[in-house]
């Protein structure tokens, strides 16, 4: 097992039992040894201990004390991730987080995931960032982005009582991050919730205004560049309409239709920021393998 | 008979109606006729909302700010309201808009989506105005539902509930389901928010009057999304017609929105082909200018657009599929 690195999560609703079976299925570099939770009952605890993972319902202890689990992935809230992160910090672990409360900075693996590896936490964004965001990024890339605006709709059933009691947080930290990691001057986010039956795949909408005028057939050809990227670590991820310049703004339309490890298809938003977080630490575990090696 | 508290929203949904452009002195001039008329409470913003100048919705020609700070410092007697639409604006903008002397303030939600308004309710009322939950597209979900839904907002603390026909899409039946099941039970007042697609918006507004609604929205000369909102001049007119108490000036309503309504339109206001197929298809109203533009450039027909719009049961906010069904729609065809 000395090839892999050991991982926990902690938050084992959706998000995290999703990430748990991502983690199984496809890691590389991470061994999933911790899922710690406070509900005994709780549905994700009990899938985790039936597959031979150990559970805690009690506190982190033996995880925090355990040298050898290097990563923890933060799938409870933000006020949890506030309180969590200095005791990552103190024990020596790495915090992938996937909650809004953007201790560190952000990260969208197929944008920035080479300068960060170093990093003792860093923050997911949102659903709706890790869609929209390299695409804003793909466009930075051709020509200067003056403003970036994305509209991301959801269905209903896919947005959990965090996303709705706090919406937000949603739209702050999406916009911050179009201007961050994407590069665009100024970001503006709206989030829409669908509740159409049977429930819609999550749709975002990127429009982008550029410093003079777009050189529209590199920017295709970067944005395609992108998607594909992304399909290899969400193969739901689908160029609806292609960059569409209308004299003014260029209009660029994606669907991300979920994996199904855990979550059903029509939570692409929710399977798109755990497929982020599992790249996340898989290239992290992988960084710190190679380090490892070196030092040996 | 009862009093019925009108709400004018000239300055918010007949935004829609000249693409958000109304200049800084249009709104001082319309908020100071409406309150030299006796008007009880004027909602200012973006047609969408504050927060909603954006590539979406299209940019208004000035910031809500400035709008409420210019109106508010001519207002005396009535109020001035805001709308905010969570997902769209956020906590920021609500405080800024209590800075400006905004008083009332609307949470607007999907029929079915109350529970993201709690924390702006919430925020409204601790900022002293009152807090109304407003629920869009009632139209697309039962009556009983619409009830749950507004009982989440009166258990957040809204001081009212209003429930809006977005689409036009209502037929006086609809409304009286509706607006009846609420008053049984809800304590709080219930407002009601029409649209002319259909030709029903005054009709249907009295329908809610006598199933008991005690807020009803207007506009003046009917400025609004799609066909519009209920004219406020010809409701006044009508209600005292029909012997109730209403204190407005109807001459001073009707002049202005004949002498300074009127020449700001950019378009009339009747119940053309497009306007039609939004309350026939059940969309929402503030699509109609996007979808004609949008038509255009990817030459097809409007009306196709907005009723595959209506099937796919898109909901408010939602403009950015209009290109999306533009474009598949022209892949189709070519």
């Amino acid at each position: 097992m000395s090839n892999k690195i050991k991982v926990a999560i902690v938050g084992p609703g959706n998000i995290g039992t999703d990430l748990m079976y991502k983690i199984l299925k496809r890691s590389k570099f991470m061994e999933l040894a911790y899922m710690i939770g406070i509900d005994p009952d709780s549905e994700g605890l009990k899938r985790a201990a039936a597959l031979g993972i150990k559970t805690s319902h009690s506190g982190m202890e033996e995880m925090l004390q355990d040298e050898d689990v290097k990563i923890v992935f933060e799938a409870t809230s933000a006020k949890g991730h506030y309180i969590n992160a200095p005791i990552y910090l103190e024990a020596n672990k790495i915090a992938v987080d996937l909650t809004p409360a953007a201790v560190g900075p952000y990260v969208v693996p197929v944008v920035n995931m080479g300068n960060l590896l170093a990093e003792k936490n860093v923050n997911l964004v949102t659903c709706g960032g890790q869609a929209t965001v390299p695409i804003v990024a793909a466009v930075s890339q051709v020509q200067p982005v003056l403003y970036a605006e994305i509209v991301s709709t959801i269905s209903s059933l896919s947005a959990g009582p965090g996303t709705r009691a706090n919406i937000d947080e949603f739209t702050e930290t999406t916009s911050k991050a179009l201007e961050i990691v994407g590069g665009a001057k100024k970001g503006k986010a709206i989030i829409i919730l669908n509740p159409a039956e049977p429930p819609i795949m999550m749709r975002n909408t990127i429009y982008t205004l550029v410093e003079n005028n777009p050189d529209m057939e590199k920017i295709t050809e970067s944005v395609n560049a992108m998607v594909m990227k992304i399909q290899q670590y969400v193969p739901g991820y689908k160029l609806k309409v292609p960059p569409i310049w209308d004299g003014e703004k260029i209009t660029t339309m994606i669907e991300v239709e979920g994996a199904g490890d855990f979550l059903p298809a029509h939570a692409g938003n929710l399977d798109i920021i755990n497929s982020a977080a599992f790249i996340v630490g898989d290239t992290i575990a992988e960084y710190l393998l190679k380090q490892g090696s070196n030092k040996v | 008979m009862k009093k019925i508290r009108i709400f004018d929203t000239t300055l918010r949904d007949g935004m829609h109606a000249v693409s958000h452009g109304f200049s800084v002195d249009d709104m001082v001039r319309i908020a100071t006729a409406l309150e030299d008329a006796g008007a009880d409470t004027i909602e200012v913003s973006h047609g969408d909302g504050l927060g909603g100048s954006s590539y979406q919705y299209g940019f208004a020609a000035h910031s809500d700010e400035e709008y409420l700070k210019a109106v508010s410092a001519h207002l005396k007697k009535t109020k001035l309201a805001i709308l905010l639409i969570p997902g769209i604006g956020t906590a920021e903008d609500l405080i800024m808009a209590a800075e400006c002397g905004v008083k009332v303030a609307r949470i607007a939600t999907h029929v079915t989506e109350a529970d993201v308004g709690q924390q702006h309710i919430q925020l409204a009322k601790e900022k002293g105005m009152e807090a109304i939950g407003f629920l869009m597209m009632t139209h697309m979900v039962p009556p009983e539902k619409v009830v749950e839904q507004t009982k989440l907002f009166e258990s957040y603390g809204a001081d009212a509930i209003n429930c809006a026909d977005s689409a036009g899409a209502m037929l006086p039946k609809d409304v009286e389901a509706r607006i009846s099941l609420l008053k049984a039970n809800l304590n709080i007042p219930i407002g009601f928010h029409a649209h002319n697609n259909l030709g029903l918006a005054v009709g249907n507004s009295l329908a809610a009057i006598e199933a008991g609604a005690d807020y009803i929205d207007t506009t003046l000369r009917g400025l609004g999304a799609a066909a519009g909102n209920t004219p406020h001049e010809v409701l006044v007119a009508v209600l005292k017609k029909m012997g109730m108490d209403v204190q407005e000036d109807l001459f001073k309503l009707m002049d202005a929105a004949e002498n300074i309504v009127q020449p700001l339109m950019k378009r009339p206001l009747d119940i053309d082909k497009y306007s039609l197929s939004i309350g026939y298809a059940g969309t929402y109203g503030s699509f109609l200018l996007h979808a004609k533009r949008v038509a255009q450039q990817f030459r097809v027909d409007a009306r196709d657009v907005l009723m595959e719009l209506g099937r796919m049961k898109t909901v408010g906010g939602q403009e950015d599929m209009i290109v999306d069904v533009a474009y598949r729609l022209s892949k189709v065809k070519n």
